[in-house]
Order: C-alpha cells, then sequence, then structure tokens
C-alpha cells in the first residue's frame, strides 16, 4: 500500500525536479548511416551494417543531426562546445545491436542554457545543465506473437535514429513548473522543426528527477528517477504522486530510496524498477570510433543566423505589435503553424485583434470539431484576412461574416465568391435602408407611438423588423443612424 | 608456374606474356593451397568460387586489352577478422563460426577493385587477441619454417600463408605488433601503416584507436603496392585520413644516402643475443650504404605495454559486447533467461584469452577505476607519441628490433600470459603512437629462425620507411 501525504505534511516540505527530456530529432537519415528514418516500414527493412552493429561496420557522424541538435541547444541558450566528443555508454539489452549507445558524456555538444517560463507563481528561469547527442536503440517486443511466451521480437528499424537528451538543473519547484518547462522545449523544438515533438510516437519523452527536503533544509533530498513519461498529463500525476509519496515515507519515519521508477498510467502510481545497488556501471569511455566534434564559431553564427523566432519571441512581439492580449498569443503561437496561419491572414486583413479572434474561435473551433490540423484548414489564411477585412471595412457585418464563415470552410471559397453568389452583400445604401425603414414604420405604427412617448427601448424591435426585411444584410450603423434621424 | 616464388610484378609479366591466364593461376594456386595447407593450418576456409570469378573478370579485362589494375591476377589470403561478403568471416571464434557477413571491408573491395583474387581466409589469433595464433578456435597454425613453432600472432595465419607460397601476399591486422611480429618470425615482410592510413570498415574491431590493417609480402616492393591499391580515406570511417596517398613504388629508389638513423636505446634491452646479434649486422649494412646512424632514447617505452594492455582491454571489452547470442553469434542453447543466454553463450563462446580481455578491460573502465586506468593511460600514450614526434624531428627513421626472440615452441608460452604478452614489448609503442613500422628479414639464427628488422617513420610517411627497408633488402640479396 503506498502512502500519500496530507496537505499540512506537503506544506512542510520543498519539491526540487530536474528533468532528462528525450528528442528524437527529425533528420531523414540516422545518425551514423544513410537509412530512412521514416516511421512504419516493416521490421528490420530500414536498417544496414552500421545500425545492425554488425561486426567491421563503423559510424559516420551526420552533419544534419550535428545541425539540428545545435539548433535545439541554442534555442535553449546553451553555449555550444568548440569540441565535444561522443562516447560509449556499455549495456546488454537485445534491442541494442552493438552493445552500446554512442552518447556523449564528459565533453557534451552544448552546456549552460536555461529556458524561462511563465506559470501561476510568475515568470521562472530554469537552468539547463546540458545538450548531448546520442543514437536511439531498437524496439523490443514481448507481447502480441504467438509465441511471445518464449521469445521476444526485436526490430531495428529506430536503431540509430538520432536524439538529443536534455538535462535540466533541479531548479522546478512544483509539477506546474516541470509542465512550463517541457511545454517550452517541445514549442521550441516544433518552431525549429528540429522534431515532430510526436508523443505518442515517442518522439519526446521525459525523465522527471524529483525529491523533497524540509524548508530551509541546506541538502537535497534523495532523489528517485522516474523513466519514460511520454505525456504532458502522465509528468505531471507521475510527479505529484512522487512528491506525495516521499513526503509521506519520511513524514513516518522512512528513508527515501535512490531508485528508477515507472509511472502506470492506469493507477497514475509509480513503481520501483530497480534500485541504485542494481543500477548499471555503464563504464562510459570516449568513442574510439568516432573523431571529436568540432564546431567552429563561422559554422555556430551560421546556424544561429537561420533560427527562427521562438514562441516566446512570438508572445512578445504580438504583444507589442498586435496589441493582443497574453492568453490569446499564447494560443496562436502553441505552433509554429498556427503562428505562420495568424501572421499571414493579419497581413490579409490588417486587423490582428479580429484576426485573433476569428482564428482561436470559429477556425480552430471548426478544426477541432473535425480533428484537423491547421496546416489542412480548407479555409485559406488569405481568404480568413479577406473576411476580416470585410468586416473592418463595414462592408459586412459580423452577423454575415458568421453566416459566410462555415461555406467558405465547408466549400474551400473566398468570402468573396460567396457573397457574390448568395447575394450576401450588406446593404450601406442609405437610399435603400430608407425606403425599408419608411415601410416598417409604417407597418408598426404602435411601436413609433411607444417611442416617442418616451419608450426608447422599442428602437431594438425596430430595428430587428428592418434587418429581418433586408436578410441581415442591411448595416446595422446606418440603419440605427437612420432610424434615429427619423424617429426624432 | 611455381607458385611460391610469384611476386605480384612477375605475375603482371607473365600474365602479359600469356604465360598462364589469371583463371589458370587461381585454379593453380587454390589447388597447392589446398594441397599445402594440413601442413600449416594457415587457411580456414577457401573462397574458390569468388576467386575464380574475380580471375575471369581479370582475364577478361587483359582480352579487352584493359588494365587489370595493380594486383591483376594476384592470389591472395585474408585475414579472417576481415569481413568478405558471402564468405564466412569468423574471426577464428566459435561465437561467428557460421557467420556469413552480407558486405565487404572497404581493405577488400578496393583489392579486388585493382584485381585482386581472393583465395580464402586466413587463421589467427580468436578476435586477433594473441602473439603466437594459438588461440584460434579452429586450431594453432605452424610457422612453414619450422613446424613446430608458431608462426606469431595474431596474423599467424596471414604470415603462414606467403611464407608457405599458398598466397602471393596477404592482409593482416595489427593492434599491437600482430603483423610485425609474425612476419618475423616467418621471415617475410609486414606492413602496419599510419593510423588512418587504411580504411577500419569491415575490419572486426579489437580496439578501435589500434587496429590497423595492413600487408604482408615476400618482398617490400609487394608490400608497397598492396598499400598501394587499399591506402586512402574511406567515407565509411570517420578515423581514416583524407591526406593524400603517394605513388609508394616511385620511393624505392635503393638510395638512402644520408638518412638518419635511429637507435632507441630502450629497444635494445632484454634481446636475445642471436637476434640482437642479426640486428647489429643490419645496422651496419645500412652504415654501408650511407645512413647516419644516430642513438636515441625513447623514455617512456618501458610504460608501453602496461599503457597498452589497459587501452586495448578497455575497448575490446566494449567492441566484444556485440556477440551476445541475439543477432548473428551462435547462440548458447537451453537457457531461460536472457542474462542465463548472455552468460552462456559468451561463457562458451569466447576463449580464455577473450575472455581474460574483456574481464581487465571491464575492470579498468569501472566506475572508481576509470580515472586511475583509462585515463592514466591515454596520457602515456599522448607522451609515448611525444617521444616519437620528439624524435623524429631529429631522425628520418628509427631502427629496432621486432621481437625479443625468434619464434617459439608450440605450448612455449600459452601457461605465462605475461611472457607472451612481452614478445609485443618492441611493437605495440608504433601502434600506440599510430606510425608506419613495417618487419623486414635481417637474417636467421643458427637454428634457422627467421629474425626481422623494424623500420618506424613518422606519421604517414610510408615512403622512407619503404625506401629504407627495400634498399636494405636488395642489399642483402645482391
Amino acid at each position: 500500500m503506498t502512502l500519500t501525504a496530507t496537505p499540512d505534511q506537503l506544506a512542510k516540505y520543498e519539491v526540487v525536479i530536474g528533468l532528462e527530456v528525450h528528442v528524437q530529432l527529425a533528420t531523414r537519415t540516422k545518425i551514423f548511416c544513410g537509412c530512412p528514418t521514416s516511421f512504419g516500414a516493416p521490421p528490420n527493412t530500414n536498417v544496414c551494417p552500421v545500425c545492425l552493429g554488425l561486426p567491421g561496420a563503423l559510424p559516420v557522424m551526420s552533419k544534419p543531426a550535428v545541425e539540428m541538435a545545435m539548433l535545439g541547444a541554442l534555442a535553449l541558450n546553451c553555449r555550444i562546445n568548440p569540441t565535444s566528443r561522443m562516447a560509449r555508454k556499455n549495456y546488454f539489452y537485445p534491442d541494442l545491436p552493438k552493445g552500446y549507445q554512442i552518447s556523449q558524456f564528459e565533453l557534451p555538444l552544448a552546456e549552460h542554457g536555461y529556458v524561462d517560463v511563465v506559470t501561476a507563481n510568475g515568470p521562472k528561469r530554469i537552468g539547463v545543465t546540458r545538450v548531448h547527442m546520442e543514437d536511439d536503440a531498437g524496439k523490443s517486443t514481448h507481447d502480441g506473437f504467438k509465441d511471445s511466451d518464449r521469445f521476444t521480437y526485436v526490430d531495428l528499424n529506430r536503431s540509430g535514429t538520432p536524439l538529443i537528451e536534455i538535462v535540466s538543473e533541479p531548479d522546478m519547484r512544483n509539477a506546474d513548473e516541470a509542465y512550463e518547462y517541457m511545454v517550452y522545449v517541445k514549442q521550441a523544438m516544433e518552431f525549429l522543426a528540429v522534431s515532430s515533438c510526436d508523443m505518442e510516437k515517442g518522439h519526446l519523452r521525459c525523465d522527471a528527477n524529483v525529491s523533497v527536503r524540509k524548508w530551509g533544509a541546506a541538502e537535497f533530498g534523495t532523489r528517485t528517477e522516474t523513466k519514460n513519461l511520454n505525456s504532458f498529463r502522465f509528468l505531471k500525476q507521475a510527479i505529484e504522486f512522487e512528491v506525495s509519496r516521499q513526503v509521506a515515507v519520511v513524514e513516518s519515519g522512512g528513508r527515501i530510496v535512490q531508485e528508477t521508477r515507472l509511472f502506470n498510467p492506469d493507477l497514475g502510481e509509480t513503481f520501483s524498477m530497480r534500485s541504485k545497488e542494481a543500477a548499471h556501471d555503464y563504464r562510459y569511455f570516449p568513442e574510439p570510433d568516432l573523431v571529436p566534434l568540432r564546431i567552429s564559431d563561422a559554422w555556430r553564427e551560421r546556424l544561429q543566423s537561420t533560427m527562427p523566432e521562438l514562441p516566446a519571441q512570438k508572445r512578445a512581439r504580438y504583444a507589442t505589435e498586435f496589441g493582443l492580449k497574453p492568453y490569446d498569443a499564447e494560443v496562436l503561437t502553441a505552433t509554429r503553424e498556427i503562428g505562420t496561419y495568424y501572421e499571414k491572414a493579419v497581413a490579409a486583413s490588417g486587423d490582428p485583434k479580429t484576426t485573433a479572434n476569428w482564428v482561436m474561435g470559429d477556425l480552430l473551433g471548426a478544426l477541432k470539431n473535425d480533428g484537423k490540423e491547421i496546416t489542412e484548414s480548407p479555409v485559406t489564411a488569405e481568404h480568413l484576412g479577406d473576411l476580416v477585412k470585410r468586416i473592418a471595412s463595414g462592408e459586412l457585418s459580423g452577423k454575415l461574416a458568421k453566416e459566410i464563415f462555415p461555406k467558405m470552410y465547408a466549400e474551400g471559397l473566398a468570402p468573396g465568391v460567396i457573397i457574390e453568389r448568395d447575394g450576401l452583400k450588406q446593404i450601406s445604401d442609405t437610399g435603400a435602408i430608407d425606403k425599408i425603414i419608411d415601410e416598417v414604420l409604417a407597418a408598426n405604427p404602435k411601436q413609433v407611438e411607444q417611442y416617442k412617448g418616451g419608450k426608447t427601448t422599442v428602437i431594438g424591435f425596430l430595428v430587428g423588423q428592418i434587418m429581418k426585411a433586408t436578410k441581415g444584410q442591411a448595416n446595422p450603423g446606418v440603419v440605427n443612424d437612420l432610424l434615429k434621424a427619423k424617429l426624432g | 608456374m611455381n607458385i611460391p616464388s610469384l611476386t605480384i610484378s612477375q605475375i603482371k609479366a607473365d600474365l602479359a606474356a600469356k604465360k598462364y591466364s589469371a583463371s589458370e593461376l587461381a585454379q593453380s594456386a587454390l589447388d597447392f593451397a589446398a594441397t599445402e595447407n594440413p601442413k600449416t593450418n594457415a587457411y580456414l576456409h577457401f573462397s574458390a568460387e569468388r576467386a575464380l570469378a574475380a580471375a575471369r573478370a581479370v582475364d577478361d579485362k587483359l582480352a579487352r586489352g584493359e588494365d587489370p589494375g595493380l594486383l591483376g591476377g594476384v592470389p591472395i589470403a585474408v585475414k579472417d577478422v576481415i569481413v568478405t561478403k558471402g564468405v564466412r568471416t569468423t574471426c577464428a571464434s566459435k561465437l561467428l563460426e557460421n557467420y556469413i557477413p552480407p558486405y565487404d571491408a572497404t581493405a577488400v573491395v578496393r583489392l579486388e577493385q585493382q584485381g585482386a583474387i581472393i583465395l580464402g581466409k586466413a587463421n589467427c589469433d580468436e578476435f586477433a587477441m594473441g602473439s603466437s595464433n594459438e588461440n584460434s578456435a579452429f586450431g594453432p597454425v605452424r610457422n612453414p619454417v619450422a613446424l613446430d613453432r608458431v608462426p606469431g600472432g595474431s596474423s599467424g595465419g596471414s604470415a603462414a600463408v606467403v611464407a608457405q607460397g599458398t598466397a602471393v601476399v596477404s592482409l593482416g591486422s595489427d593492434t599491437g605488433g600482430s603483423i610485425r611480429q609474425p612476419a618475423s618470425f616467418c621471415g617475410i615482410v609486414g606492413v602496419t601503416p599510419t593510423y588512418g592510413r587504411v580504411s577500419r570498415y569491415g575490419l572486426v574491431a579489437f580496439a578501435s584507436s589500434l587496429d590497423h590493417i595492413g600487408p604482408f609480402s615476400r618482398n617490400v616492393q609487394d608490400s608497397a603496392t598492396v598499400l598501394q591499391a587499399m591506402a586512402g580515406h574511406d567515407e565509411c570511417d570517420a578515423t581514416s585520413a583524407p591526406a593524400p596517398v603517394p605513388d609508394y613504388s616511385a620511393a624505392l629508389t635503393g638510395q638512402v644516402k644520408g638518412l638518419r638513423i635511429g637507435l632507441p636505446k630502450e629497444y635494445f634491452q632484454g634481446l636475445e643475443s642471436e637476434s640482437g646479434a642479426l640486428i647489429e649486422q643490419a645496422i651496419e649494412q645500412l652504415k654501408k650504404l650511407g645512413c647516419e646512424i644516430v642513438d636515441l632514447s625513447l623514455p617512456t617505452t618501458e610504460h608501453a605495454i602496461a599503457c597498452y594492455y589497459i587501452i586495448c582491454t578497455a575497448e575490446a571489452s566494449s567492441n566484444l559486447a556485440r556477440y551476445d547470442g541475439v543477432r548473428y553469434t551462435s547462440r548458447s542453447p537451453n537457457s531461460n533467461t536472457l542474462p542465463d543466454m548472455y552468460r552462456n553463450t559468451r561463457g562458451e563462446g569466447f576463449g580464455r584469452e577473450c575472455k581474460r580481455r574483456i574481464m581487465l578491460g571491464t575492470y579498468v573502465l569501472s566506475h572508481g577505476f576509470y580515472d586511475a586506468y583509462y585515463v592514466k593511460a591515454q596520457k602515456v600514450r599522448a607522451l609515448i607519441a611525444q617521444d616519437f614526434a620528439r624524435a623524429f624531428a631529429d631522425v628520418d627513421a628509427i631502427v629496432a628490433p621486432v621481437s625479443p626472440f625468434p619464434a617459439f615452441k608450440l605450448g612455449e608460452k600459452m601457461a605465462d600470459p605475461l611472457q607472451m604478452y612481452l614478445s609485443d614489448i618492441y611493437t605495440i609503442t608504433g601502434d600506440l603512437a599510430g606510425i608506419p613500422c613495417l618487419s623486414v628479414p635481417c637474417g636467421n639464427t643458427q637454428e634457422g629462425l627467421p629474425v626481422g628488422l623494424q623500420i618506424l617513420t613518422k606519421h604517414f610517411d610510408e615512403s622512407t620507411m619503404f625506401r629504407l627497408a627495400h634498399a636494405y633488402e636488395q642489399s642483402r640479396i645482391g
């Protein structure tokens, strides 16, 4: 039976969290050979002597992988080391064909970075200790086959897929900070197209180091490492569970054991995988098959100059340039594609705030209903901008626009085409509206009397009648002005 | 045709004169090797089909009047730690007894592009670990010069086939003397090129930072030609050097007058007297050829064995991890758990020497010992390289013995690994420094056992090494 802590007990402890995030790079080929990294090929087909670890085969470092790793590190404000080294991490596992992983140890690609996040408690800077490169292992399947009781199946298609591991400082103090840090990392990697960050496919996974200590204690408590958290929700749940468990253990006079744990999503609990005593000695040493990785200032600067605007920078710009509220800026920078769409639409509309409302409301809503990404939107950014522009210019009422948008979405047509075809143009011509007002006033003498008698609220009824008579196409502003003038 | 006396240039001339075809030569060589091999066990297996196909291709080229390549029609053997597509590559280990690689080593590809005919795969110590070829899972190799003696190791089979005449030239690998020591024991030429000169792609790794592929031959010219054919940058090996490859044959001028030759005093300690006398004679010969002999010191030499056995075992412990029974390795049956499968496969599959080195290497890399052993050994290695660099600022080449003693008897040193390791005391420094070095015969002991002279030059200066070795060799013959 796992103990959980009471709120009073929890309040006595400070939580310390550090994260190790593994990101699968989006290179077309593997890190040490030319095999494709594509997902879903039949087992053991995207392989060659190198990624199969055949006797005599040698790794050769992929330049695109290095550059993506550098971009990732730069996005986390890291310093790229002019010289870094690959190292062998030795352990036995059936899906590890060489008997070692080629990773980095003493001289990682990049160090000394940081990430700025904002939580309910305000802004917070989280240190990034290091970013290093490594190759992924293959995949073991222990069940699902007829003879799974006796055999494990190994697929080495994934073997040699490039990864970066991002190690944070133990700077996070609650699950929310860890969550926001992870969001930042994911968004940054997506924006840079360094990774597709598909968590279901394991492109982004996270190990959480968690410890607790009494407030004011100088030393960190003993930490546990919960491995392979592959969703934001699991990350948060696992941390919250670990904190509660650790506080309860300490409060009941027990001691935390340094160990590796796993998260059971069904129970929302972590459980022990192996203790420190059973931990591997990886016997790291520099990889003799690869020369040190030397990164010149020129190379680094060239990459730096190609860095696109990152989510945080974009949000800041949306606030100052477009006057958006923080929440709106966040929604519109959630992915690089949403930001791109929004900016294109603004360019067409000239009205950032109304455009923001349309993108966040009608468009994202409709896409969500259909389970579509913004890149699959039937309404192009230019068409949406066009629609917003027509509202801003007074050509369309908001109401008319709301009627036009679903047609644009369903048919993929420009607003002008639909307006023309369905005769939905707003009537701003005072002569035409004048005539209709006269007819409505003549048909409703009682309401006219009431208005004149001081009950000015009936004007709403009259406007409604006029709009009805024009099938909503009359410009409401013009209607109001003319009606008030007529009623005196 | 008298296969044991053939050289590359002789074959070239004979083929041009249509004395025989490449196919006839290949078939004769295969037949001769099959007959002679039981005496030495130097070949593990033959690749007749591949050899005859390659020979036909050479004949076709000749028929079309095309150049058949630097090694057109030359019968060669390849040490069984170098992978050959479709031809069993066992590393002389039970673990790879039935392993057939799906690809060729770069060196093999390049030699075949130059017309070489691969007759078969040469025996060696298991995973190239040993100095006597007694660590082969498929039986020891006997020295063709004296059948009760070892041919040296680990490339014992590669040396023996050339000495025996069952191949004209061969490929070996050298991690700590594994080419030069057997060359000296068998009375032939063996070359360890600069580290990075020949691609290691397809050379089954023993100690990656020390492994070299190099040729064996009956004269210096032939080794120079084989190296010419396979040297140069390979994009499949990140440690192969992009340095241009000079014309080695052009270096064989016979002119060595004025070359400054260093004699490192540390290499003349512990040398058996008869071997020592032959080396002294060779040095006198070099003086006669006009070389200037200079005494020098390489003071870090005494640490070389310790340094070498830390680095090579550390790397070996990692390189040999992949033979785990999961994929191509023979798997021990009747294991009920994964750890059992690993333990049984490796426990039953590896020979004693491999196990010893895996244990040593695992130990020196272990948490808490890494700095004291591995890191320190790397520092010593850098000092050894510095010693050589300093020496080569003053001399053009260094001359030394290859081995403290000539070929010993089978079984003589198997009980004492340390004694065995000492047979490499003069050769491992060259591997640690990564410089080119070779062994050239310098006479026989009274018993008729060959002794080799070692010549070392600075990085990528194989030309000077070949020039000196060739001039010396010619002066002995003449």
